[in-house]
């Protein structure tokens, strides 16, 4: 198999390398793929959206379907790993174990006794042993807030900058998985639970979906953003420019809710409990 | 000498990506692990990734952003200035659902390794062979 394998993938090397010799060269202007229709985008996205990324404007407005059955595409993974991992522990354990954070203590306490309630002071944890690094927690604690402010800033400036939803979704979520490796994940789903972050994808799809829908109401075509200018009180061309921010929005809540989503059943086997 | 250096100039892309499209297609193939394979998956997706964005290139192009400023008229916008935006457009979205078909991928790992308890191909095989001609009620 090993050598079959490797027979077949030279093989279809050697092919493909013969084929790149009828390739059209790097950088060539008149290439197939830079003559067609990408042209009309580049000429005409100012006067059609006032939006200068052309990017930005092509990935929501002109091809505003393929962006929206994309965010479909990621929902959908977040509910499968959803489906396949998550497993809701009905049985109580028998022992809990706390972490006393000012002195690094463990407690082992039976069931039945008095669990320790200032969570401030004290943590619960697994009984695999987890490291406790005040280093790494502080760090991170004083990072994590900078990276969604300028999360925040990608997805709001993506009209103008290279950025928009997808980046700032995954820059938001990736700080998000920060907060909850430099922590624990028990302490994550305090601040962002799990019904929270399916809640937030199926809203980012929502706004999405109902954009397209609202525009259909308004009398124009599904995500034909026009339709939007009487709702917003502007000319058509600034309608386009905001209802793409409208959209973006919607899928960077979408991409952060699910790469979070994933995450937390990956790293704890679905049981999410300490997590990593 | 100088027309072989223009022509791996004006072609390396490709073979770039021919490597990186082989080896994760060897991986695919030959490796028996599974989350070899799954890593073989995303070294491909990384190729094609790397083609489309390749191709949208133009030379003496910039960057897909229109130059502007603020109370200044529209003015003529020339295709030749910009690269392609198409297939950042395209790749885009790709690499962020290339992540999330990455986590389903692991979580039916994940599963395949609660089930059977090893990621091999063959040791899979294996224990299923040994469960089939006993146990005809539990499947699945």
């Amino acid at each position: 198999m090993r050598l079959l394998g490797f027979i077949t993938v030279v093989l279809l090397g050697g092919l493909l390398f013969h084929l790149s010799l009828d390739f059209p060269d790097l950088g060539d202007a008149s290439s197939p793929a830079a003559t067609h229709v990408s042209p009309y985008y580049i000429e005409h996205t100012m006067e059609d959206t006032s939006v200068p990324n052309i990017v930005t404007a092509v990935l929501a407005d002109y091809r505003g379907y393929d962006t929206l059955f994309e965010t479909a595409v990621i929902f959908s993974a977040g509910l499968a790993c959803f489906f396949l991992m998550r497993i809701s522990e009905r049985t109580a354990p028998k022992a809990r174990f706390y972490r006393h954070l000012p002195t690094g203590l463990t407690l082992r306490i039976e069931k039945g006794g008095k669990i320790p309630e200032d969570t401030r002071e004290f943590e619960r944890i697994d009984s695999v042993w987890v490291p406790y690094d005040v280093i790494i927690t502080m760090t991170c604690r004083l990072v994590v807030p900078f990276i969604q402010l300028f999360a925040l800033y990608v997805i709001a400036h993506g009209h103008h900058s290279p950025g928009g939803g997808f980046q700032g979704g995954v820059i938001f979520g990736a700080a998000i998985i920060l907060y909850a490796i430099s922590n624990n994940l028990r302490r994550t789903l305090r601040r962002m639970s799990e019904r929270m972050s399916a809640l937030f994808g199926s809203v980012g799809v929502i706004i999405y979906g109902g954009t397209g829908m609202l525009c259909l109401l308004l009398g124009a075509g599904f995500l034909d953003y026009r339709g939007m200018a009487s709702l917003l009180g502007v000319d058509p061309v600034s309608a386009r420019s905001y209802s793409i921010l409208i959209v973006e929005t919607g899928v960077g809540l979408a991409v952060t809710a699910v790469m979070v989503w994933i995450y937390y059943n990956l790293s704890s086997a679905g049981k999410q409990d300490e997590g990593l | 000498m100088e027309s072989l250096a223009t022509f791996i100039l004006t072609k390396y892309n490709y073979w770039a990506v021919i490597i990186l499209l082989v080896i994760g297609l060897y991986a695919m193939i030959a490796k028996k692990n599974l989350v070899k394979k799954i890593i073989g998956m995303n070294i491909f997706q990384t190729a094609i990734i790397l083609f489309y964005v390749s191709i949208g290139t133009k030379r003496g192009a910039t960057l897909p952003i229109i130059e502007h400023a603020h109370g200044d008229s529209a003015h003529a916008v020339h295709a030749a200035d910009y690269i392609n935006p198409l297939p950042h457009v395209l790749m885009l979205t790709a690499i962020v659902v290339s992540v999330a078909t990455l986590g389903v991928a692991l979580a039916l790992a994940m599963k395949i390794h609660a089930q059977y308890g090893t990621l091999e191909e063959d040791e899979i095989q294996e224990k299923i062979m040994e469960s089939e001609p006993g146990s005809t009620s539990t499947s699945g």
